[in-house]
Parts: structure tokens; C-alpha cells; sequence
């Protein structure tokens, strides 16, 4: 990925600033739990939504396990299809192809599709070092882009902006990307969509190129998907002269037949709605009808990398839902800023620090971005184990040579302290008889300080559990029942077992 | 992370020394993919489970597919209208002066009987030169389906003759569309797809154009047509 941003902060850093944001929380509170019922009654409605979620892994790792195959017969089916296609190992390298055939036409202002794929290659960014102006045409994707903001959510994202902040960029800001938001706008989300319909019409009427990603790629027939629900996609994928379609190489599937288990499940798992308002699919270039020349831009940055693990690559099943992020304690409260890539919850957690790699404190932060709760994997409609690859995440990191030394120490500590139980003991006897004394959080020097500066430290209990156990059991039973480890306690007599 | 290769423009003819973009791909695909062991021929697909549902409702029935489609598309805010193909006209007719239709786009090929008693109408016949811009200044498309799935409330459009190009259900705001009831409906998505062809433009639309950008509550109607009638016909 382009866009390491070597200026973002860790996850823990930027999380600490925006759990604090009271509106942002609120925002996203409501929004999340809206979308997670709703998810939930739309799933319930498939008895069949098991075998649906294991058909789709079984496809997605099908395809990647083949995937220079595919992919093979992908640009053949395309390019017979009258489209043209490129490959790219790099961001860079998607988005210097993606200028050169704008410039080829002329042209110095395109309409975009959402798409995660140009996100996470900064494509408007670099577009506009080409002097090429990249309108975003989602609704939500435009008031990102009008607020000079950074989306939060793959589906939704501005779902941290309530409508009365909508409303304010709308009113600020139209007018200098084209035509003005209506006088006396109200923040109704009814008349914020129509100011946006009428920004956007005459953009997509002028429009002679466009850049879109897609959902699927059918290897078999060469034809693209993009499901969607406001219009925009089809608009971008229908009106102008030239089309160029930036997609990672992990959204290809075999057939079309394919089709019927992800068509069923993204919807239901994103919107949970039974079907999205609008799937465009096209092939190539039809006479008449759609744009006269397509490109197709097979994006790796990094894809290639996570393929290679073994235990990380069942991540490229993803077909970006996001309901990982709905049902996800640690999005809900931290927000999608924090995770600082395009790819923010659970799924960013393990799919950036694979793209990008882990050299960064940030992504080397964003494998303890959870807590390992697994509603995320529950959810999943691909059933990628977000969990395991988290968990596989934090060992790399933490074997790699500048990584978390202090965990490393922490944990051999407790290991030490685990094997020699009357230390233990005597530790939390201290822990307990001092508890009044002990601080909110621990004043921690160095290493452990970023991981300190967190967390609030958990009040330590009367007793420790042990001793609690012990007395408990002594006074059902009118004996000590220590199991014997470490203590001076009698054995247990079985004779006077305690009653059931 | 592996360093980023140097790669090639579109075009650039490749010699052995600067291996394309395309090679390079392929070359980190296949180390990557060490653990898979390698076998002559296409990938063998017999692995991947099918057992999932091919419909999730009786599809023998289909006075019953007609009616789920119905509350299907109704539950996301389409209108529906049921009459017979003798009665057709009339409600078309009656429907479009509900809607204050003055203008009327339709693909080359959508029956003719159908507009017979609408009056004071201009129906403009589609054509390739038909701009963008002049389709905007057109108030309704009328159109008829490939076909339309009951379950998800979707009609799907593929460019046949009596639906024509995509832009024609794009740009005006108001599409009505006509279903053959029960021939053209189907359960399921999975009952769907032997019926389509993907090489053909496809549209498949499930209600009108809909938004839940703001505070995600669903707002009918951003850049696709904000009305969307569906008027399911039988014999």
C-alpha cells in the first residue's frame, strides 16, 4: 500500500484521542447497532446460511489457491471481450496507469465509483499531482471528499458524521466543486441526498471518464460486478466514453455460477438488505450500449505477500461487507480513523499490517487492535477466522527484532511467576493488602508506557481467587480444600466430600 | 514486504532482462502458492460445497412466487400494480397520467399494443445517438424484464430487446417496468443465473435508487430513478 502513513499515529494513540470524541462514539453507537439487527434478521431469514458462508470460503480459497490460473483466464476473457488489461505490482505503479490513459484522453476531470482498491492506492491524491481532478460520487464517499476528511468505514464512510455536520459541509463547501448546495438546506437526510443528486447529475452528464473497482471478477467470461445502492455505480459505469476498473487481484471467481452464493450473502451481510438496489455486470465493451473503451487494472500491492502465508492469506477472501466492523467492541468505540489505512476494523486489523507489512508502529499496532471477542469471525459471510490471524499477527511482531520487547519480557515474568506458585502467591497476597494504594493506571517507564497510557488497571479483588476458593470451599465443607498446590493447607479427605 | 519491482507501461514491449508487471505477478502468485501442489489441466472445482438451498421457497407454486415478489418489492418501496395483458394498456395509461408523464423514452422493441391508449404522451423511440443530457428532459422509461427474482424483489435487465441500453433505466427518474407474471418470475438467485447470460450487459435492480449514507436511515431516490412501478402482468 501506498499510503503508509509514516506520520499516523498508533493505533493506542490515535484510539485514546478518539474514544474521547463524544459525538464521534455517538455516531457511531447508533449507526453500528442499527445495522447489526438488522444484519441479523436479514441472515435469519436464509436457513441455509451456514452451508452459503462455507460455499463462499470454499470458492474464495478455491480461486486463490489457482489464482495465476484464473487470473489468466481473466485477461484472456477480457481482452476478447474488447477490454484492455494492465497489472500492477505496486499502488504506484496502478495509479501512474490509471494517469497515463486519462491523459491519453484528454480529459482532466473523472467521476470515481466507491472503491476500496483506489483508496488504499490514493489514487485522487495522485491523480491530482497529474493535474487531474477525481470526483467522488457516493454520497458518502462525497461528503468525506467535500469535508477533506478520510472515510471510517468501508460501507459507510461517513458514518462518524451525524446529518447536521453533513449539512455544514454541504453548505461550505459545494459551491467550490461545482454547482452550490440549495439555499436554506435543513439537515434532513431526504434533502441532503437530493442536494447531493443535483451536485452530481451534471457531473455524471459531462463525465468521459471514469475509474471504478469492482466486487467480482468471473474468470470464466471476463465480465466485472458491482453491486451498489444509490445509482452512482451505474451512472460511472454507464455514461462515459472510457471506463477503467482498479481491482486487487483476490476479487476474481472462477464462474458465474459463483455468483449465486456471494450475491446472496454480501448484501444481507453489508446492508442486510435481501438484495442491493443495483448490480451492474458487463463484459468488455458492448456496441452501443456502456463505454467504448475499458481498462482493467489488476492491482497486487501486497496481495501477493499475504497469499504467501499460509495462515494470513484466508484474509484475500474478503469481499468487503464490513460487518465485522458493526459487531467489532473495539471499532465501535475507537472509530475507523484509528486504524489508519482504508481498511479499518477487525478485517483492516489483519489485512493491513499483511499488505503493508509490519515495519511501522502503526501497523505493527494493528494486530492488537481487538479483543479477540470473535463476534467479527461469527459474522464473516467468507468465515475468515479473524482471531487466528490476529493472534498469528502478534507472534510476528512480536518476533521481530524491534518489535514488543516489552511483551516479550512481560510474559517471561509471568511465565517464571506461574511456575513458582508460592511467589505467586505471595504476589497476590502483596497485590490484595495493597489494593487501596494502587493507582488508576501503572505509571509505566519505556516500552510498556504505550500500552500502559491505554488501559485502566483493573481493581484488584479483596483476595486473591484462590484464597477465595479456599475459604468458600472450607466453609461448606468444614475443612481447607486446598487443591495442594503451594500451600500449607491439608489434603483433601475424600471421605468428607463435599455434598452435590 | 517484498520491494516493489520495476515495472513496465501499458504497451512497453518487455525484454528478458525487465520482466513485465504481468510476470512478476504471476512469479510471486506461484511462490507463494509452493504449499499447493500443482496438477496438468484446469483447477478441480468438484471440492467446493453446494449443498446450500436453491431456493429458500416452494418455486412449484407460482401464484405464491408472484405474491412474494409483490411484497418484496414493495418492501423496498417499488409500487406494484397487477393486471392482465388485455387490461395493460388501460393501466399503463392510467399510471403514467398519475405520475404527470409528458415524455416517454422505449427500447426499439417493447410492444407497441402496450402504449395504445395513452394520449397527449410523446414516446420517443431509443436510438444510439440519444444523449445522456436529452434523456434527463425525459420524465418515464417504460421497459419489460429478462426476468425477476421473488426472494430478493430484483428485476434483471439484459439488454434485450424490449429493455434496451442501460442508460434508458438510468437517467430518467421515473422507470416503469412490466414482468410477465409467473413466466418471468423465478424463486431464487441461485434458480436465476442458468437463465442469463453474462456476457450480455447486465442491470439488476431491487427497488428504487436508495441511499443510507446519512445516520443510515434509507432515503428513496439519489442519482437512479426515484419512482420505480412494476406492473406485474398475467394471461
Amino acid at each position: 500500500m501506498s499510503r503508509t502513513d509514516l506520520g499516523m499515529p498508533t493505533f493506542p494513540q490515535a484510539a485514546r484521542v478518539s474514544t474521547k470524541d463524544a459525538g464521534l462514539r455517538a455516531n457511531l453507537t447508533h449507526a453500528t447497532h442499527t445495522i447489526r439487527a438488522k444484519r441479523a434478521a436479514a441472515v435469519a431469514e436464509l436457513p441455509d446460511w451456514p452451508r452459503l458462508r462455507a460455499a463462499g470460503a470454499a470458492v474464495k480459497d478455491h480461486t486463490l489457491r489457482h489464482l495465476d490460473h484464473y487470473l489468466l483466464q481473466l485477461e484472456q476473457a477480457v481482452t476478447q471481450a474488447g477490454g484492455t488489461v494492465h497489472w500492477a505490482t505496486t499502488a504506484e505503479e496502478a495509479n501512474r496507469i490509471t494517469a497515463d490513459i486519462i491523459k491519453a484522453t484528454g480529459e482532466t476531470e473523472v467521476v470515481k465509483v466507491k472503491s476500496m482498491a483506489t483508496q488504499e492506492t490514493g489514487l485522487n491524491e495522485a491523480l491530482a499531482h497529474h493535474g487531474i481532478t477525481a470526483y467522488e460520487t457516493d454520497l458518502a464517499e462525497l461528503i468525506v471528499q467535500l469535508g477533506d476528511d478520510k472515510p471510517s468505514h468501508i460501507l459507510v464512510p461517513a458514518i462518524h458524521k451525524n446529518r447536521t455536520e453533513i449539512r455544514d459541509i454541504f453548505t461550505r463547501t459545494m459551491a467550490a466543486w461545482g454547482r452550490p448546495a440549495p439555499d436554506d438546506l435543513h439537515d434532513t437526510p431526504a434533502e441532503l441526498a437530493e442536494a447531493a443528486r443535483l451536485h452530481l447529475r451534471e457531473k455524471f452528464l459531462r463525465a468521459k471518464v471514469a475509474v471504478s473497482g469492482a466486487n467480482f471478477m468471473i474468470a470464466e467470461t471476463g465480465t466485472l460486478v458491482v453491486v451498489e445502492s444509490e445509482g452512482n455505480g451505474r451512472m460511472c459505469l454507464t455514461l462515459p466514453d472510457t471506463l477503467i476498473s482498479i481491482v486487487g487481484i483476490e476479487k476474481t471467481i472462477p464462474t458465474f455460477r459463483d455468483l449465486d452464493i456471494l450475491l446472496q450473502t454480501l448484501p444481507r451481510s453489508s446492508t442486510a438488505e435481501r438484495m442491493n438496489p443495483y448490480t451492474t455486470m458487463w463484459t468488455g465493451t458492448t456496441p452501443h450500449d456502456g463505454p467504448r473503451n475499458f481498462h482493467l487494472v489488476l492491482l497486487d500491492n501486497g496481495r501477493t505477500d499475504t497469499l504467501a502465508d499460509t495462515t494470513g492469506r484466508q484474509a484475500l477472501r474478503c469481499i468487503r461487507c464490513s460487518a465485522c466492523l458493526n459487531v467489532c467492541p473495539v471499532y465501535e468505540r475507537a472509530g475507523g480513523h484509528a486504524y489508519g489505512s482504508a481498511y479499518p476494523g477487525p478485517i483492516g486489523a489483519i489485512l493491513t499490517p499483511q499488505l503493508r507489512g509490519t515495519s511501522t508502529p502503526l501497523d505493527a499496532s494493528l494486530p492488537y487492535a481487538s479483543t479477540l471477542c470473535g463476534a467479527c469471525y461469527d459474522v464473516c459471510p467468507v468465515a475468515i477466522d479473524i482471531p487466528e490471524i490476529l493472534v498469528h499477527l502478534r507472534e510476528r511482531v512480536a518476533d521481530q527484532k524491534d518489535g514488543h520487547r516489552a511483551e516479550r519480557t512481560a510474559m517471561k515474568a509471568a511465565t517464571w511467576l506461574l511456575d513458582h506458585p508460592a511467589a505467586l502467591s505471595a504476589t497476590e497476597r502483596a497485590a490484595s493488602a495493597t489494593r487501596r494504594l494502587h493507582p488508576n493506571r501503572l505509571p509505566v517507564p519505556g516500552p510498556g508506557k504505550a500500552w500502559s497510557d491505554a488501559r485502566d488497571l483493573p481493581d484488584v479483588a479483596a483476595e486473591s481467587f484462590r484464597a477465595g476458593w479456599k475459604k468458600a470451599r472450607g466453609a461448606r465443607t468444614g475443612t481447607g480444600t486446598g487443591t495442594g498446590t503451594g500451600t500449607n493447607e491439608p489434603k483433601h479427605d475424600k471421605d468428607k466430600d463435599t455434598p452435590r | 514486504m517484498t520491494q516493489p519491482a520495476p515495472s513496465t507501461s501499458p504497451g512497453t514491449p518487455t525484454s528478458p532482462e525487465t520482466p513485465s508487471s504481468r510476470d512478476i505477478i504471476l512469479a510471486r502468485i506461484r511462490a507463494a502458492l509452493s504449499d499447493v501442489p500443482r496438477t496438468p489441466g484446469p483447477p478441480d472445482t468438484s471440492g467446493i460445497p453446494r449443498d446450500y438451498l436453491q431456493a429458500h421457497v416452494p418455486d412449484d407454486d407460482p401464484t405464491a412466487l408472484t405474491d412474494l415478489l409483490a411484497a418484496h418489492l414493495t418492501d423496498y418501496r417499488a409500487h406494484v400494480h397487477r393486471t392482465t395483458t388485455g387490461r395493460l394498456p388501460q393501466v399503463l395509461a392510467e399510471l403514467l397520467a398519475t405520475r404527470r408523464t409528458r415524455t416517454t423514452v422505449i427500447p426499439p422493441e417493447l410492444p407497441r399494443e402496450w402504449l395504445a391508449r395513452t394520449t397527449g404522451i410523446t414516446h420517443t423511440t431509443d436510438h444510439p445517438h440519444l444523449t445522456a443530457t436529452q434523456l434527463d428532459g425525459i420524465d418515464t422509461v417504460i421497459t419489460g424484464c429478462a426476468l425477476a427474482i421473488a426472494e430478493t424483489g430484483t428485476l434483471v435487465l439484459d439488454a434485450g430487446p424490449d429493455q434496451g441500453r442501460r442508460i434508458l433505466t438510468l437517467v430518467p427518474d421515473h422507470h416503469v417496468c412490466v414482468v410477465r407474471a409467473p413466466q418471468q418470475i423465478v424463486a431464487s438467485v441461485p434458480r436465476a443465473l442458468p437463465h442469463l447470460d453474462p456476457t450480455r450487459p447486465l442491470t439488476w435492480i431491487s427497488g428504487p435508487s436508495a441511499t443510507s449514507d446519512i445516520e443510515l436511515s434509507r432515503v428513496e431516490g439519489v442519482h437512479g430513478p426515484r419512482t420505480l412501478d412494476v406492473i406485474l402482468v398475467s394471461a
